[in-house]
């Protein structure tokens, strides 16, 4: 790999400051993503700039929801009791992600900013948009098995890899950014963007804006939540398509609904119109079912992933019959 | 007295577990050698063509760039230069010749080799060289080329065969003709490959490889860069796993070695997990057709087999795919074809298995299909159809216990709870499915030598060439010296993988225990005999035949106060030691007598998922007819690691190649998936363990390749049970179940 500067930084001003002032430099979180891109030449910054260490990493109350530091751990937040009690779904689908190994060292900023797994992408010797704007887009023609469904365009079918962001987007989270500019928030929801005319830009972030925190608001998905992930082997696989489900039930009656799927898009794709017909639902496959039709409006297949036509309803089904409790 | 563990058919821990868990084991990679620089291959971006120009100044100025090494300016080959390449020795020298000239055969051909003071310096270098090139239209996929097929020149036995009537399966009354097709897999060891290389003069080399036979190494080596054979030294002690992959020299082992020569320093290349895939080998995709057709009793009438292997096309690689059909089942009437197909891509190499797990899958899978045309369990169809003779050569078995193996499996698993009618059982929401296959390998033995020498302190060392790419060969071999001197195994030493020691062939085709051991086992029987002349009167006449070998010493049964030890033998004699170097071999008139197999049956429960279509072993069984089981650990962990490699072929394993470009998508570990522990269940581990009376001294028949063959069928079999849905092209990833 290209010869970088390492830089340690103390402070979140600093940091931001030093990625501002120079064009290649990048913030280093686990380097879990970021080392491997470095490796294979797709990403080459001249200046790492390691903000593992900033004072970012605390799973904290914050009235009725809770705040989680942008460095925290992905195995430490699946494995934080507050998260656990409050909103499973987050700690389920954070273990459904990569290896035990990954997870400890995986930040949580680091995994919304993860790129594509997109083998085109990772290929500095094939054409990617996404790697280098107007080269071409090796995967529409080619082999696209682990493409997206949902929101593609012409310039790129990618999908966004993360399982954790599936569980975010589908419980209203709320990503807490600071920049050159001083700091804003962005709801989970518009934070990654479909690819458009610029798949180059996975997300809304600017050049030197540091994510310090994501929120959660208070929420009632305590106790039937699933996290749902199809792959190709039991564990360490990026997701054919994954459900994050959960059901506010009173009685048998669903009050209100959560769905997101992972693998499907270019962005966590949450399915508000899906949740919407499940509204004042009694729990029943044949509802759940309806959901998944639903969600399926607009999907398109490609050469090799039109199967996700069929299994992402499958799945949608499973996902909600188990969080309700019909299936084990 | 004597520790059973230690001795033949016991269960004694690696003789260098220890080592290996603390990293006291050294790895070609590991060597410390003085002033060693490092070297990075610069990989083709196209997949046919010539190099027009290639640009390597700027990589010539990066930071701590030595030499960057094309065809442009690599020293000379001497067997290049003859035009020799293919001649270096019976085809495990590299087909392709490093640097010679500009062509480009596949895609990730190294074009250059850039060899710097550090890894990362090196790496970063070859990033900087570019080259122009003049592209030809290319072919990389199979099955728009099956046409091209050609019938092997260099393999006899694969030549097309008949027996009986030609494709007698479709006048039939049950007959059925289906294809199965077997991706690319990859062997990805743990431990990647390279070579580190040293010229000790203008005509001596060392090198410290990653190979299944150094005397293989060592020949290639000298006949390459025509040197006498005493010139090379190939030092490989320890394999971090091989699989099939190190049965020969790459073109990339010989690149180093000329860069070594070019900057005058050793040189270490470490290829990448990325071109694990695309310069060292693997397990061709394969096309098969199998027409199968019975009585309505279920006895075979006609089987034909077709095979189409991917190939390279610059050399000839096949493999017996097609030879577990002819003897397998009493069949009268059979015929096989086996066609190559040369395409622009890397060389295959037998991959564990070679030819028959990838036949077996074919062959497995067809006589299950033909098990429920006819309605019949596919373990009763098998026994009607069990040849009592080996049918192909009409020879008796040296041993055959697959009925044995097939019970035994049976009631393991619990095959009576299995439906015979697919799609009719669910467990905890999942479909549930019962499948098993047989699996056979030929039970080789090769010619091999080892040296025994009793040391004066009455420990024994043992020496021979051998390698021990992770079976646990050099424990299998102490123990068969304990058992035959009756010596405790501590105080046993069992040296291997140096290119000095006595000659011992590859450890490839499962033989390395049949060879080298055989080896040992005659080697120490004549140093005992030696001793025994040399005891003088200590054991008081007692006859020889009736002596006694324990704890170091020779005793008389009767009395046992008539004994001396080894090491008294040899003081009394002033002897500081004493040595025996013996070649051990099967006599050819054997060989021509007996039909030698190994058999392995694998039984599996699996659960469907009826929704998401993923599928998971819950159970398997892995049975080994394998003669004499030198050491019981080891070998069931042989047994188990080939069940896991059954488990990546059935279900996960596939090198996916755009052909487009020519280029693989998914060759590394991410997206290429080897099996997980969460994929693996439970195996049991069973052996029939009944001592063959013809392969060996010992008694034992190869297990490292039946390990893995029939368990991918045995798979694919139990979806089907499952579900009623029979996937004929592997993996049995969740979208083809949907
Ligand atoms: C083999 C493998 C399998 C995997 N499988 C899965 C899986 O199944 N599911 C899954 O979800 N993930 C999976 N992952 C991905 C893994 O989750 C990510 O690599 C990880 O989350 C990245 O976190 P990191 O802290 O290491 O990020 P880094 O690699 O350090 O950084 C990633 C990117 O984020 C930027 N960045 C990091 N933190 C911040 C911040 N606070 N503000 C602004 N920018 C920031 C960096 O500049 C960089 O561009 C897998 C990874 C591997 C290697
Ligand atoms: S899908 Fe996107 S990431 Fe993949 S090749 Fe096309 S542009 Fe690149």
């Amino acid at each position: 790999m290209k010869a970088f500067q390492y830089v340690r930084s103390t402070t979140a001003k600093s940091a931001i400051e030093a990625v501002v002032k120079d064009p290649s430099a990048m913030f280093l979180a686990g380097g879990t993503n970021l080392v491997d891109l470095m490796k294979r030449g797709v990403t080459e910054p001249d200046k790492l700039i390691d903000i593992s260490r900033l004072p970012y990493n605390k799973i904290e109350k914050e009235g009725s929801g809770v705040r989680i530091g942008a460095m925290a751990l992905n195995s430490q937040v699946a494995d934080d009791k507050l998260i656990q009690e409050k909103w499973p779904l987050l700690s389920l689908a954070l273990n459904a992600g990569a290896s035990a190994q990954l997870r400890n060292k995986a930040t949580v900023g680091g995994n919304m900013l993860q790129r594509t797994r997109c083998g085109y992408f990772y290929d500095t010797a094939m054409d990617c948009n996404k790697r280098e704007p107007g080269s071409g887009c090796g995967a529409k023609e080619g082999y696209n098995r682990m493409h997206a469904i949902f929101g593609t365009s012409e310039h790129c079918i990618a999908v966004h890899p993360s399982d954790m962001c599936i569980a975010l987007v589908a419980l209203d989270a709320t990503v807490r950014v600071q920049g050159p500019k001083g700091e804003r928030t962005i709801p989970f929801a518009d934070f990654h963007r479909l690819p458009g005319d610029h798949p180059e830009k996975d997300n809304t972030l600017e050049k030197g804006e540091l994510i310090t925190a994501v929120t959660i608001p208070d929420s009632p998905y305590t106790k039937n939540v699933h996290y749902l992930k199809v792959r190709d082997r039991s564990s360490y696989a990026f997701a054919l398509v994954s459900v994050a489900a959960a059901l506010e039930l009173d009685g048998k009656t669903i009050k209100s609904a959560r769905l997101a799927m992972g693998g499907v898009a270019h962005k966590p794709w949450r399915l508000l119109e899906a949740e919407k017909s499940l509204v004042g639902q009694s729990v029943s496959e044949a509802a759940f079912q309806k959901a998944a039709e639903v969600a399926m409006t607009g999907a398109k297949g490609y050469e090799y992933n039109a199967f996700k036509l069929k299994l992402a309803p499958n799945s949608i089904v499973e996902a909600l019959k188990i969080a309700a409790g019909l299936t084990a | 007295m004597k520790n059973k563990d230690e001795m033949i058919g016991g269960r004694m821990s690696r003789v260098d577990a220890v080592l290996k868990v603390t990293g006291g084991a050294t790895y070609f990679a590991e060597y410390e050698v003085p002033n060693l620089v490092y070297g990075v291959l610069v990989p083709s971006t196209i997949t046919k063509g010539r190099i027009k120009n290639i640009d390597t100044k700027k990589a010539e100025n990066a930071p701590g760039v030595l030499a960057v090494l094309t065809h442009l300016n690599a020293p000379k080959v001497p067997a290049y230069e003859a035009k020799e390449a293919s001649k270096t020795s019976s085809g495990r020298g590299p087909g392709l010749m490093a640097f010679h000239n500009a062509d480009v055969h596949f895609n990730g051909q190294p074009i250059a080799l850039v060899v710097a003071d550090t890894f990362e310096r090196a790496t970063y270098a070859a990033s900087l060289v570019k080259a122009d090139y003049q592209e030809e239209k290319h072919q990389t996929e199979l099955k728009a080329n099956l046409a091209k097929g050609n019938v092997p020149s260099t393999n006899k036995s694969l030549q097309d065969y008949q027996r009986g009537e030609k494709d007698a399966y479709k006048t039939a009354p049950v007959n059925l003709e289906e294809e199965y097709v077997l991706p690319t897999e990859v062997h990805n060891p743990m431990e990647l490959h390279g070579i580190l290389a040293q010229w000790d003069g203008p005509d001596r080399i060392t090198v410290y490889a990653k190979t299944q036979g150094v005397k293989m190494t060592q020949q290639v080596i000298a006949d390459t860069f025509k040197l006498p054979k005493e010139n090379v030294q190939v030092h490989s002690q320890f394999v971090g796993g091989a699989f099939g992959m190190s049965l020969r020299v790459w073109p990339h082992e010989i690149a180093t070695i000329l860069a070594a020569k070019k900057v005058n320093r050793p040189v270490k290349l470490v290829i990448t997990r990325n071109e694990m895939f695309t310069i060292a080998g693997y397990r061709p995709h394969t096309h098969q057709k199998v027409g199968i057709g019975a009585t309505k009793e279920g006895k075979i009438l006609g089987i034909s087999h077709w095979a189409h292997v991917q190939n390279s096309n610059y050399e000839e690689f096949t493999e017996a795919t097609v030879a577990m059909t002819k003897f397998m089942y009493q069949i009268p009437n059979v015929n096989t074809t086996y066609r190559v197909v040369p395409l622009d891509i890397c060389s295959p190499v037998p991959m564990r298995g070679p030819g028959e797990a990838t036949g077996a899958f074919a062959l497995e899978s067809a006589i299950d299909e033909l098990s429920y045309a006819l309605n019949m369990d596919p373990i009763e169809l098998r026994l009607l159809n069990y040849p009592e003779k080996d049918p192909e050569r009409d020879l008796p078995w040296s041993s055959n216990y697959v009925r044995d193996a097939y019970q035994m499996g049976a009631d393991k698993i619990g095959w009576s709870s299995r439906s015979n009618t697919p799609k009719s059982k669910m467990e905890d929401g999942m479909w549930v499915g019962y499948g098993m296959a047989t699996g056979t390998f030929g039970a080789h033995r090769r010619p091999a030598t080892a040296r025994a020498c009793m040391n004066g302190d009455g420990t024994l060392l043992v020496q021979s060439a051998a390698s021990d790419i992770g079976p646990g060969t050099g424990t299998a071999i102490v123990q068969i010296a304990a058992e035959v001197m009756g010596i405790p195994a501590a105080k046993i030493r069992f040296d291997l993988g140096e290119s000095n020691l006595p000659d011992a062939p590859i450890q490839g085709g499962s033989a390395t225990v049949a060879s080298v051991g055989s080896a040992v086992h005659d080697a120490c029987l004549e140093l005992r005999q030696k001793l025994v002349e040399l005891s003088g009167n200590a054991l008081k006449n007692a006859k020889v035949e009736t002596l006694v070998y324990e704890d170091g010493k020779i005793s008389s049964p009767k009395d046992r106060s008539a004994s001396i030890s080894y090491a008294e033998v040899l003081k009394r004699n002033n002897l500081p030691k004493l040595e025996v170097t013996k070649e051990s071999k099967l006599e050819e008139e054997q060989q021509k007598k007996f039909a030698m197999y190994s058999f392995s049956v694998h039984f599996v429960k699996v659960h469907v998922h009826p929704a998401t279509g993923v599928v998971k072993v819950k159970h398997a069984v892995a049975l080994a007819d394998a003669g004499t089981i030198v050491n019981r650990k080891t070998a069931s962990s042989q047994m188990m690691g080939g069940a896991v490699g059954g488990i990546g072929m059935a279900l996960t394993e596939e090198a996916i190649i755009d052909h487009r470009f020519g280029r693989y998508v998914n060759n590394n570990f991410a997206d290429y998936h080897v099996p997980v522990n969460a994929d693996v269940p439970d195996i049991d581990v069973l052996f029939v363990d009944k001592k063959d009376p013809y392969t060996n001294p010992m008694g034992s028949k190869g297990l490292g390749e039946i390990a893995i063959i029939g368990m991918a069928p045995a798979i694919a079999n139990a979806v089907y049970n499952a579900t009623g849905k029979r996937v004929r092209e592997l993996p049995i990833t969740p979208d083809k179940l949907i």
